[in-house]
């Protein structure tokens, strides 16, 4: 009798996990059969209650999780495969990896979601919130709940308030829908609209609502737009400005056309990729490789300048049409150097992980980081030029050069040394422009011969001559083609804003900023 | 160019080859004393078109040593005769002339965007030459000296926009259609616009937007995309961007955090060659419609995977799309020509039609009347090794549809 109770009670404490047990293993076999058969699988393991559904869902989605054709599965762990379940050591020979589509990819977020929704990591929190914004059903809203009410991280809690607001919109009880509406309002983010319209084909009776809501938010968007446009059209401008800084000193001070500026850029932009090669081995390096790039292609760019300088341009000063041909030859010639050194192929530089994603402003206006960061680095760039001109023996050397060669000369200034160097220093800056374009175009033989046109129409728009007439040449350029693109389309908005140059240059051939006095008469 | 003397070439050809066979079962080839069989090679080897085109050379290359190895066609060497186009579009017409009239080839492989064929169609034409075209296009041309073994729409486009739509695909709802300015996109846009206007999706929920080659400032379109999608529907981008202004594009998607299962995307002209140069894991999820992939399991794929990386001499080196096409092409014209009996144009155009080849794809394909191949559909999502996972394929092969039924004035075409 004793033991007959003893058993029951046995049974009855096994029941409860062997119960968990079931919904765990009953959803094993229907993983690998098929696309659908597994996110249905990830759907039921995501709500099962079992601690195993978490790793076995985590290899999933690293592709660690293999199947044998009788249909019983293996994990991958760092110490070798393991069987599912049970948990022995197994041999992953002649099984395959369980393939995820993007149909199952969703379920596995969803499912993720539900189960790190209360983890410890803050980012795996934000990440498990998001996706189970993705499920938008009432059927989540006691975990988000429950969430909600043991977080402290304000951005957290604010993903927590939408996806509640999108659960409680799929809720039945109407008042519950008209205060999720009230705050998906309040929210006024893209995603919040999206919710919204998304609802309106399930929701007729509050359409009404739906659509005052998302009015109210529209009008938040139109000033988010705005602030957006305008960062686009600065990150445009800060490219035509790196693009265009080396050749107003090249061509601005000088006159020399250089044809092969396009291609000094592209030098850069192959030597940050040798730098960035060169850090591969050292991994605490590799995320700093680009700024180590900038002095680097500084230095190459200069180096090859120079070197044209003294081998060829000398012997043409004054001769632009002799100078514009040559300079476009040996642009080729590079070109084709380059081509065969490292082949036809494009190259690839990575972006350091301080240079991806996204940035949120105030009013929500998303900015990337590697634009962020271009924008910085070229007003930097044309800072430090401004000051090497300004405050430098070589700037002064340089002024005193194009004002007067000859006068020059009797103080004693090497005239010929001093058009090497300043040569050099367009270069290297061209150079340095390479870095920051390596991040957003493709390194690649031509890369320069994109920005060549741009360049000269930046530095002639501006004033040639005039550092300041660069800048907010490149600028108003930038700003102008990214207002008109969305209306105009991409190829339009350049044909347009090109036509506008020339309008412009015919009521003002001197540009921007002209020059005034003798230097301007020459 | 007279059918003279190939004809008694080919004849004597076939006697010595005939002998050569019975007489010597010799370990090397035997060939005849005939004049070899010469096949011209028109692919860009400079110049920016060079990154994909050099890779069908060697396809063709390898091609001809494969029926040397084999002991020639007809009992004749083939030989190839490789010149370079260089990118440029003219150039292309006056290489193709040169191959016909100078070295009076009897066979070209070449040509990869749809303006160098538009460039060297005439040429073909005035002197009844013969070219294969391996390369997916926009259909909407037949010439009858031209044999197009890459897919037309309803092999590629069509398939693929259907496959967003379904519930595999993400139910897509709204299509963008983002392309490079040039003929390709262009037409396979309109076609799919009247195709989406079809399947009831409206004009307002397809954008559509055009960028010129080699463009690298995606974040304005990319922005629009995303605001385009936030309207409540299920969004999917159709891209049919050309070459390497792919790379900044993508870069864009993963940098506004756009992820393959919020946008999906699926691309024309993305395959194995292009991923090979690019840090391919953002990018995990994204779809890519071809008729072949390197990933194919068949027994013919195997074959070619092997034959390739043999010739190549490089374990590592990809296979796609166009150079299946071109195996499978040449393939195809070997078997036309042995049918013949003869390498002339007019007898080998008829001996085309109906051939049929096992092709790396793992289905049987089969030319013709409208000179297209029967080709499969396959989605292949983009996976962080730079390969195609295939989550969809037609379960036969598709009969090509060059001219359009999306199309309006091709109505009268068809029928007649």
């Amino acid at each position: 009798m004793m033991r007959l109770v003893f058993a029951l009670f046995l049974l009855l404490a096994a029941g409860l996990p062997a119960r968990a047990q079931d919904a765990f293993t009953a959803a094993l076999p229907g993983i690998g059969t098929s696309f659908n058969a597994t996110a249905a699988a990830v759907d039921a393991l995501g709500v099962a209650g079992d601690p195993r559904a978490l790793p076995l869902l985590q290899a999933l989605s690293e592709n660690r999780l293999l199947r044998r054709a009788d249909g019983t599965l293996l994990v991958q762990t760092p110490d070798g495969a393991r069987d599912i379940p049970g948990g022995a050591a197994a041999d992953p020979a002649g099984a395959e990896t369980v393939r995820l589509n993007n149909r199952v990819r969703v379920a596995l977020r969803v499912a993720l979601g539900r189960l790190q929704i209360i983890a410890d990591d803050p980012e795996v929190r934000l990440a498990a919130v998001q996706g189970v914004l993705r499920s938008r059903s009432a059927a989540d809203l006691p975990i988000l709940e429950t969430a909600l009410a043991r977080e402290s991280v304000p951005r957290i809690r604010a993903q927590i308030e939408l996806a509640l607001a999108a659960s409680r919109l799929a809720a039945d009880n109407a008042d519950v829908k008209r205060a999720a509406i009230a705050a998906l309002a309040a929210n006024g983010s893209d995603t919040a609209r999206s919710i919204l319209l998304e609802s309106r084909g399930a929701n007729p009776a509050l359409s009404d609502e739906i659509t005052a809501a998302v009015a109210a938010i529209d009008r938040l968007l139109a000033l988010r737009r705005a602030g957006e446009t305008l960062f686009q059209g600065l990150s445009l401008g800060s490219v035509l400005l790196l693009a265009a800084l080396g050749l107003a000193v090249t061509f601005g001070v000088m006159g020399v056309i250089n044809m092969a500026h396009g291609e000094f850029v592209m030098l850069g932009a192959y030597t940050t990729f040798l730098v960035q090669q060169a850090c591969r081995d050292i991994p605490w390096l590799l995320p700093w490789s680009l700024p180590l790039s900038v002095p680097a292609a500084f230095l190459v760019a200069a180096a090859v300048g120079a070197i044209m300088e003294r081998g060829l341009i000398r012997h043409l000063y004054g001769r632009p049409l002799e100078t514009l041909l040559m300079t476009f030859g040996v642009g080729m010639m590079i070109q084709q150097a380059v081509r065969i050194v490292f082949g036809a192929q494009n190259r690839e530089v990575l972006s350091p992980p301080w240079m991806q994603g996204t940035l949120e402003l105030p009013l929500g206006i998303m900015v990337t980081q590697n634009r962020l960061w271009i924008i910085v680095f070229g007003i930097a760039v044309l800072l430090l030029v401004m000051a090497a001109i300004r405050y430098t023996r070589f700037g002064l050397e340089m002024r005193a050069v194009v004002q007067n060669r000859r006068i020059a000369a009797t103080m004693g200034i090497r005239t010929g040394r001093v058009d090497a160097l300043t040569f050099a220093f367009g270069s290297g800056i061209a150079g340095m422009a390479g870095v920051a374009l390596s991040q957003i175009d493709n390194v690649s033989p031509n890369l320069g011969t994109g920005y060549i046109v741009d360049s000269f129409m930046v530095v002639v728009f501006g004033g040639v001559g005039s550092l300041a007439g660069t800048l907010v040449g490149a600028f108003s350029l930038g700003i102008v083609n990214k207002v008109l693109e969305p209306y105009a389309g991409a190829v339009l908005a350049k044909v347009a804003v090109l036509v506008g140059i020339m309008l412009f240059i015919q009521r003002r051939p001197k540009g921007l900023f002209a020059l005034k006095g003798r230097a301007a008469d020459q | 160019m007279s059918d003279t003397p190939i004809s008694r070439i080919g004849r004597r050809a076939a006697l010595l080859g005939a002998g050569a066979a019975l007489a010597a079962p010799a370990l090397r080839p035997a060939f005849g004393q005939g004049a070899p069989i010469k096949v011209g090679v028109l692919h860009s080897l400079s110049g920016t078109m060079a990154i994909s085109e050099t890779a069908l050379r060697d396809t063709v290359l390898m091609m001809v040593d494969w029926i040397n190895g084999r002991g020639g066609l007809l009992g004749r060497r083939v030989e190839a005769v490789v010149v370079d186009p260089a990118s440029n579009w003219p150039l292309f017409a006056e290489k193709a002339r040169e191959l016909l009239q100078v070295h009076r080839v009897d066979v070209t492989f070449g040509c990869w965007t749809s303006v160098s064929r538009k460039s060297v169609l005439p040429v073909f034409e005035e002197l009844n030459g013969l070219l294969f075209y391996p390369v997916q296009y926009e259909g909407e041309e037949q010439s009858r000296n031209v044999f197009y073994t890459g897919a037309a729409p309803n092999q590629q486009a069509i398939p693929a926009v259907e496959y967003l739509m379904s519930a595999d695909g993400g139910e897509a709802k709204r299509i963008a259609l983002l392309g490079t300015d040039y003929v390709y996109p262009r037409t396979t846009n309109r076609i799919l616009r009247a195709f989406l206007n079809s399947k009831g999706i409206a004009d307002a929920d397809i954008m559509e937007e055009y960028t010129p080659f080699g463009h690298s400032d995606w974040q304005g379109i990319v922005a629009r995309v995303k605001r385009f999608a936030g309207e409540g529907k299920k969004t999917a981008i159709v891209s049919t961007i050309n070459g390497d202004a792919n790379v900044p594009f993508y870069r864009e998607l993963g940098n506004q955090g756009i992820k393959a299962e919020d946008i999906p995307s699926v691309a024309f002209s993305v395959g194995e060659e292009e991923l090979a140069g690019i840090d391919a894991r953002p990018l995990v999820g994204h779809l890519a419609a071809w008729n072949y992939f390197m990933s194919v399991q068949s027994p013919a794929n195997t074959e070619f995977l092997n034959m390739w990386r043999a010739f190549i001499r490089n374990p590592r080196r990809v296979t796609n799309d166009p150079m299946e096409a071109t195996y499978t092409g040449f393939k195809m014209w070997t078997q036309a020509v042995t049918q013949a009996r003869s390498t002339a144009v007019d007898a080998v155009r008829e001996a085309m039609y109906g051939q049929k080849v096992d092709a790396p794809a793992g289905y049987t394909e089969e030319m013709h009347r409208n000179h297209h191949l029967s080709k499969p559909v396959m989605i292949g999502e983009i996976q962080a090794d730079g390969q195609f996972n295939i989550v969809w394929k037609t379960p036969t092969a598709i009969v090509a549809e060059n001219w359009s039924p999306f199309i309006p004035e091709n109505a009268s075409r068809r029928r007649g």
